[in-house]
């Protein structure tokens, strides 16, 4: 038990890092979006690993169930192939690496594991079998974080309408467009003309074709 | 055990919440029959925010929402003048909003929605509810600038807006995660007091995580190096938009910095001073000399922002009480001088003009001399000349800066002002010594925009004569609230 929780840890947590760094590299969107769902599976598993059953299980549901299905039909429908290569990418690396490299080296430096190694951390605690994740999560939101609670959904409702107000197209008025009410309320004979055909007049000669929208449902 | 949160001190706050849904269903089912009904339930639900705030500005002081909601006398202040100044905004918008086909309805309702984000931010005494506030006011602003999808330029400035604003909540959202490693807990009161009896070795760690905090608000304020968003925002917005923007933002944000300098972090206050004396410094110059370059009078008030982060950084260098007063007293005084500004800019691009270059502001005297008048106040308010608000603004920051001993602080913000002049002037001089060369005809407005345009322009000048009232009330929100 106690050697399996850090090789389940260190395990998952590789392909996290490694997933996650595909993400961004991988040129073909849809390998990109895959790789994103292999880095959620990741992540939750590694959450289980905390006990957190319930966050665990909602990522894969709403997260890789939901979000990312949306996600990868919106990018089979654009229709992308292969991103174009990245101009300057060469041009730009060498400085880039450099900018990252110090960047990184003094955060090590400053942030290194003296702050955050496992001495400092009261190292996490099994919980009994009767405690549930679901209850402890549900309390704490609705008692403690009701207020950021409620403005996220604030937030997501002002996302709805954002996106909404940048998508929408006001219908121009001369578009021809399907009147269903109109076409379910039709009669048969506006569908249908009986005529006599008559070799010397011309069968549609007394036939007007009336309007069917005056027409009410009978 | 849980008790039941205050809800009344939230009143305000819940009030705008639920408008929104209101005013949201009734532009959708009404708003074909009844005209300009999200203008209306907007207007009507601000003011009623403002009398609810008003009531009990001086009520004591409540935590509430398990710490993480601080309904005190400076967050009222700073709420009610976010309420007054937004009100003043819509009222200059709405013909701007009729006549360039924006979708109204979304228009008021995503103000709405920023000015709630705004109220929250103020109140907040916690990390999370501090960058909830934040996001929430920022995300409706970015869609605000794209509200007119088929013009390039607006598109173009909400994606920088977008961008920019992501990377400075990034910023912002790692360093208050390395505050937390550092202090275990999110809330004000607790990080002060973890901050305040640190060690050497956690200190440098506490530096690390200030420095991303501080990029992070200095993105959200537009103070140098992190600006480049604002001229082209500015410029590329919507008049309308960009007067929201310009003007209760800046108190949000000014809100902010208090908030976390002064209630979170008082103990790191030698290692923020100099950081924010950096940013001061270069804003102001780069502001001041910027501006005067600029012939299109949005992106010259957009470095002139710039310039008055600045100045009202300043106040928050100064670390004392009186520094903090005075740098409230200047947000407050500059936003209602922006909203001077941008909001004649706003009201006077009719009829197919839109008001862009300075050179458009031509014979403005002999066209409307009332409206030039009005100009004219704000303009010189802004760069600081006596009587005007601006200017008592200005003095109030440089006491405050010499009382600490920042005497070549002081001196080289005089310097930069003295520079800025130049290009307020130039606008006045535009305005009632050019005479215009095409024939413009006269500009007339509405009545109610005048009274707003007058109320606006006379406030800059009463609250420079008489600035002791607002004064008072800052300096003692100060004393009663942090």
């Amino acid at each position: 038990m106690n050697i399996l929780v850090p090789l389940v840890f260190y395990a998952f947590a590789a392909i996290l890092v490694a997933a996650s760094v595909m993400v961004i590299v991988s040129r073909n969107p849809v390998r990109g979006a895959l790789f994103l769902i292999l880095a959620f599976f990741c992540s939750a598993v590694l959450w289980l690993l905390l006990e957190a059953e319930f966050l665990a299980l909602a990522l894969i549901f709403v997260y890789v169930g939901a979000v990312m299905t949306l996600f990868l039909f919106v990018v089979m429908m654009l229709n992308i192939d292969k991103l174009p290569d990245q101009e300057g990418f060469v041009k730009f690396l060498p400085i880039g690496v450099l900018v990252m490299a110090v960047l990184v080296g003094l955060m090590i430096m400053v942030i290194g594991p003296h702050h955050f190694s496992l001495n400092t951390f009261a190292s996490h605690q099994m919980h009994s079998s009767d405690y549930s994740n679901v209850a402890e999560v549900g309390d704490t939101l609705y008692t403690q974080y009701v207020m950021p609670f409620e403005l996220a959904g604030m937030m997501l409702l002002v996302a709805i309408i954002s996106s909404i107000s940048l998508a929408h197209r006001v219908r121009r008025p001369n578009t021809r467009t399907q009147d269903i009410p109109t076409q379910i309320a039709t009669h048969s004979e506006d569908q249908l003309i009986f005529a006599n055909v008559d070799e010397k007049s011309d069968p549609f000669a007394n036939v007007k074709i009336k309007k069917t929208k005056k027409r009410g449902r009978k | 055990m849980q008790t039941l949160p205050v809800f009344s001190a939230a009143s305000a706050e819940i009030l705008t919440g639920i408008m929104i849904c209101v005013t949201l269903l009734a532009q959708t089912f009404l708003g074909d029959k009844v005209k300009q009904i999200a203008y209306y339930l907007v207007q009507i639900s601000l003011v009623a925010a403002f009398i609810l705030l008003a009531r009990e500005l001086y009520d004591p002081a409540i935590i509430t929402f398990s710490g993480m909601f601080d309904d005190d006398a400076f967050s009222r202040l700073l709420k009610l003048s976010i309420c007054a100044v937004s009100f003043f905004v819509f009222l200059y918008s709405r013909e701007y909003i009729t006549e360039k086909n924006m979708p109204s309805g979304e228009y008021y309702i995503l103000g709405l929605s920023s000015i709630l984000g705004m109220l929250v931010l103020v109140s907040s005494y916690n990390f999370l509810t501090l960058f909830m506030g934040l996001e929430l006011f920022s995300l409706p602003v970015y869609a605000m600038v794209a509200l007119q999808r088929k013009s390039v330029i607006n598109t173009e400035a909400a994606m920088k807006y977008f961008i920019v604003g992501a990377i400075g909540s990034g910023m912002l959202l790692y360093g208050i995660s390395m505050f937390y490693g550092a202090t275990q807990s999110l809330n004000f009161a607790d990080v002060a007091k973890v901050v305040a009896d640190s060690s050497a070795p956690q200190s440098m760690l506490l530096v690390f995580a200030l420095v991303f905090v501080v990029s992070g608000v200095a993105f959200k304020l537009g103070a140098v190096p992190f600006h480049m968003w604002v001229p082209d925002v500015y410029d590329g917005a919507p008049t309308a938009v960009t007067l929201f923007i310009s003007s209760a933002p800046k108190i949000a944000a000014m809100a902010m910095a208090l908030r976390i300098f002064v209630d979170a972090l008082p103990g790191l206050v030698l290692q923020w001073q100099p950081i924010l004396i950096v940013l001061a410094i270069f804003s102001m110059a780069l502001g001041n000399i910027v501006a005067i370059a600029q012939s299109n009078i949005k992106r010259m008030l957009a470095y002139s922002s710039i310039a008055h982060i600045g100045y009202a950084l300043l106040g928050v260098i100064a670390a004392t009480d009186e520094g903090y007063s005075t740098a409230i007293f200047y947000i407050i005084s500059y936003a209602i001088m922006t909203s001077g500004a941008f909001g004649l800019l706003t009201v006077m691009s009719r009829n197919g003009v839109e008001i862009e270059n300075i050179a458009d502001l031509q014979g403005l005297s002999d066209r409307n001399p009332w409206l030039a008048f009005m100009m004219l106040l704000v303009i010189f308010s802004m760069a600081g000349i006596p009587p005007f608000v601006g200017f008592m603004a200005k003095v109030a920051v440089l006491e405050a800066l010499i009382s600490v001993h920042l005497v070549w602080l002081a001196a080289l913000a005089l310097l930069f002002a003295i520079i800025g002049v130049y290009y307020y002037i130039r606008v006045i001089k535009v305005m009632y010594f050019d005479s215009s060369k095409a024939k413009q005809q006269a500009v007339n407005l509405p009545l109610d925009k005048n009274i707003a345009i007058s109320v606006n322009g006379l406030a800059v000048l009463v609250l420079g004569i008489f600035p002791g009232s607002l004064f008072g009330l800052c300096l003692s929100v100060v004393h009663t609230g942090f």
